[in-house]
C-alpha cells in the first residue's frame, strides 16, 4: 500500500487533533466513564475523519483506503483505547453496510449528517443470550402496516448511551428462529422512537471512558422503509461490515502496541539499576525486540490486507488472522510493559495499567478469538458451515 | 476582498536549531520544515476574514524549494492560490531584503489586506510586517489579537503589556497578528485534495523583476562574524536549607546581582 504526501498531510491534521483535542482530556473521561461523543465527533467531522471512503454525494470523501488506514494508525496513538473504538464504532461498524446497501433516503437522513459528526450512531448486533453467535439472536421486528415492530435486548453496545440512531440486526421473518441465518435483516432505529430505552450502562475492566450499553426495544416502531437494503439480508450484511471493524480494530491495535512498546523503551532508558539503564539489560531488550518482531510481522499483514481490500478483494481470511494475532499479541505486549515499569506498571497513575486493561479487550470485542479460530477452520474446511 | 498572508517555513518548532558552518546561516535541512506556528494563526484570521466578508486569500512565500510544502499546507486549510518567490539568489537575505523581496511581489498584486504572523520562531525579529508596510507606503496595524474589516477600514485590538490598544487604519494596510487572535483549523481531507489543483505559481527573483544586488548574504546589513554552540549547562547551585534557607537565597540574588 503506497502512502503519498496526502496521506501524510492527513495524518499531521489527525495527530494534532489526537494530541490536542483527545489525549489531554481522556483521564478526565475515563473517570467520568464516558466521553463527549457528539462533541468530538463534530471536530472529526470537520476534517473528513469520519466519512472517509465513503461517497462524496452523502458526505463521504471518495478516499481511497489508504486514509482510513492513517487515521486509525494515529488514533492508535489516543491515550485510552475507548476514544479509538468508539470512533470506530461510528467510521467502520455501524455505518458500511448503510453506505452500500442503504436507500438515498436513508442515507441522506442518518449517513450524512453521521458523517459530519452531527449524529452519533452505534451497531447492535450482539445479544444478553448471544454474542459469538450471531445467529443465536432473538430480537424482532414484526410487519404491522407500513411499519415494522421491534421487541428485544441488545448488550455491549459501544456509544449506546448517548447514539441518536441504532444500526440494529434483528429477525424480520416471522418464521425465522434463533439459530437461523436467514430472515434477519439489518434496520435503522433512532433512539428517539418511543418504546427505545437504555437499560443500563455497563461498568467494564477497560475502555472505561466509552460508554457501553444494554439496549431496550419494547414495541420500538420504525418504518419499512428503514430497513437497510434487501430484507432478510442482514445477517450477511453484517458479517460484510465485520470485516471493516476487524480490519480497522487491528490497525487501531497495532499501532496501540507500537506505542506502548515505543514508551516502555524510554521509560527503560531512563531508569537505572544496578549502576545502568534498565534498557542496557539485554534480557530486556531482546523481549522488546521479540514483540516488536511480533508487531512488524502483524503490521506486514495488515498493509497486505489494507491494499487487497483496496482492490475490492475479499480479506476475510486477512482480517481474520490479523484480529487474532493482534489480539493475542496486545496482551503479551501489555503484560510485558507491566511488568518491565515494575510498581509504577501497576499503579493507575501511569498509562501502562490502563493499557493493560484497555488491551483485553481485543480478544473479545469485534468477534472472539475463538470466532476467528472458526473461520480460519472453516475456510480450511474443517468444522461445518 | 483580496487578501495575502505571507508564510514562512521554519524548522520544526522542537527542533534543535544549527547555523551551518559553511556560511553561518540557519541549517534548514537539519530540521523539518513546517509552517510558522503564527503564520498558521494568519492563515485562519485571513480565512475567515473572507469567509464573512467574500473575497480570495492568497499564500505568499520566499524560501528555498521545499517552501512549497508550506504553500500546500495553506492551502490546505483553505487559501485559495499561492505565490512562491525561490531563488538561489535569495539565499541568506536578511530582514531588510526580505521584506523588499516581499513587498515588491505584494505591490505587483494589488491586495486590499496583507496579512502576517507577529514573528518567525527562528529569526525571532518581528520586524518584518512593519518593513513590508513601510515599503509598500501601507498603513501598520500590527500584533492584532482581533481584526475586523469595515467596508474600507479595518480595526484591530493591538495587544499590549497593558491590555490592548484599538487601532484603526484605512485599507488597503497591513497587518500582523497574534497567538491569541484564534484557533486554527485543522487541514481537513478535502482541504488536502483540494489543494493539489489549486494554483501556485512560482516566481525567480528575475520573474519578480528584483535587483539581485539588494538580495541575498552578501547584500545584508549585518554578518555573523562567528559563532559557538551554546555551553553545556553548568551546575546549579544548591542552597541547603537549614532553617535559614530564605537568608541565603536572598543573599545569593544579592550576589548575583539579581536583587
Amino acid at each position: 500500500m503506497k502512502l503519498t504526501e496526502e496521506h501524510e498531510q492527513f495524518r499531521s491534521s489527525v495527530r494534532r487533533l489526537v494530541d490536542e483535542e483527545i489525549n489531554p482530556f481522556i483521564d478526565e473521561w475515563e473517570a467520568a466513564g464516558i466521553f463527549p461523543a457528539h462533541e468530538l465527533f463534530a471536530k472529526l467531522g470537520s476534517i473528513g475523519a469520519l466519512g472517509l471512503e465513503y461517497d462524496a454525494q452523502f458526505g463521504g470523501g471518495d478516499a481511497d483506503h489508504g486514509f482510513t488506514f492513517v487515521l486509525a494508525e494515529e488514533l492508535g496513538r489516543c491515550d485510552a483505547a475507548g476514544v479509538p473504538m468508539a470512533i470506530a464504532v461510528q467510521t467502520s461498524m455501524a455505518t458500511p453496510a448503510l453506505a452500500r446497501y442503504g436507500s438515498e433516503e436513508l442515507k441522506r437522513t442518518w449517513l450524512e449528517p453521521t458523517l459530519r459528526g452531527e449524529m452519533v450512531c452505534s451497531i447492535a448486533v450482539s445479544e444478553p443470550d448471544a454474542g459469538s453467535d450471531v445467529a443465536g439472536i432473538s430480537t424482532h421486528a414484526t410487519l404491522d402496516g407500513d411499519d415494522y415492530v421491534i421487541n428485544g435486548r441488545k448488550m455491549w453496545i459501544t456509544n449506546g448511551t448517548q447514539a441518536d440512531w441504532i444500526c440494529l440486526l434483528a429477525r424480520t421473518d416471522p418464521l425465522s428462529k434463533p439459530g437461523d441465518y436467514h430472515g434477519m435483516s439489518l434496520i435503522v432505529v433512532p433512539t428517539s422512537s418511543p418504546g427505545f430505552s437504555v437499560g443500563r450502562k455497563i461498568e467494564k475492566m477497560g475502555n472505561r471512558c466509552s460508554d457501553t450499553a444494554e439496549l431496550v426495544f419494547d414495541n420500538v416502531r420504525v418504518p419499512v422503509s428503514n430497513v437497510i437494503g434487501e430484507p432478510g439480508r442482514g445477517f450477511q450484511q453484517q458479517m460484510a461490515q465485520f470485516q471493516d471493524e476487524r480490519l480497522v480494530g487491528a490497525y487501531l491495535a497495532v499501532s496501540g502496541a507500537r506505542r506502548a512498546l515505543h514508551r516502555t523503551k524510554e521509560y527503560l532508558q531512563q531508569r537505572s539499576a544496578f549502576g545502568k539503564p534498565l534498557l542496557a539489560n539485554q534480557a530486556l531488550q531482546y523481549r522488546l525486540a521479540e514483540l516488536y518482531a511480533d508487531v512488524d510481522t502483524i503490521d506486514g499483514l495488515l498493509r497486505f490486507a489494507a491494499q487487497r481490500y483496496s482492490e475490492g478483494i475479499d480479506v476475510t481470511r486477512e482480517a481474520s488472522v490479523a484480529k487474532l494475532k493482534v489480539g493475542r499479541l496486545v496482551r503479551e505486549v501489555a503484560d510485558a510493559c507491566v511488568q518491565f515499569h515494575g510498581g509504577m506498571g501497576y499503579a493507575e497513575e501511569m498509562w501502562v495499567a490502563r493499557y493493560f486493561r484497555d488491551a483485553r479487550l481485543v480478544s473479545i470485542g469485534g468477534g472472539a478469538d475463538e470466532v476467528m479460530l472458526r473461520i480460519i477452520s472453516m475456510m480450511e474446511g474443517m468444522g461445518k458451515k | 476582498m483580496k487578501i495575502a498572508v505571507c508564510v514562512k517555513q521554519v524548522p520544526d518548532t522542537w527542533a534543535e536549531k544549527k547555523l551551518r558552518d559553511d556560511d553561518s546561516t540557519l541549517d534548514r535541512e537539519a530540521a523539518d520544515g513546517v509552517m510558522n506556528e503564527l503564520d498558521e494563526y494568519a492563515v485562519e484570521e485571513a480565512l475567515r476574514l473572507a469567509e464573512a466578508n467574500g473575497g480570495e486569500v492568497v499564500v505568499v512565500t520566499m524560501g528555498p524549494e521545499r517552501a512549497a510544502e508550506t504553500v500546500r499546507k495553506a492551502l490546505s486549510m483553505g487559501a485559495d492560490a499561492g505565490v512562491h518567490l525561490v531563488d538561489d539568489s535569495l539565499h541568506g537575505s536578511d530582514a531588510l531584503a526580505t521584506s523588499y523581496a516581499l513587498a515588491e511581489v505584494l505591490a505587483a498584486r494589488n491586495f486590499d489586506l496583507v496579512i502576517f504572523g507577529s514573528e518567525s520562531t527562528d529569526a525571532r525579529m518581528s520586524v518584518v510586517p512593519a518593513m513590508v508596510a513601510e515599503r509598500l507606503g501601507l498603513p501598520q496595524v500590527t500584533f492584532a489579537q482581533k481584526v475586523d474589516v469595515d467596508g474600507s477600514k479595518v480595526a484591530i485590538q493591538r495587544q499590549t503589556e497593558y491590555g490592548y490598544d484599538d487601532v484603526e487604519a484605512e485599507l488597503p494596510a497591513v497587518v500582523s497578528v497574534v497567538e491569541k487572535i484564534n484557533e486554527p483549523r485543522y487541514p481537513s481531507f478535502k482541504g488536502i485534495m483540494a489543494a493539489k489543483k489549486k494554483p501556485v505559481e512560482t516566481l525567480t527573483v528575475a520573474d519578480a523583476g528584483l535587483d539581485a544586488a539588494k538580495l541575498g548574504a552578501t547584500a545584508a546589513w549585518t554578518k555573523v562574524a562567528s559563532f559557538a554552540a551554546r555551553p553545556p549547562k553548568a551546575a546549579g547551585t544548591v542552597v541547603t536549607d537549614e532553617g535559614d534557607g530564605g537568608a541565603k537565597i536572598a543573599t545569593y540574588l544579592t550576589e548575583q546581582k539579581f536583587v
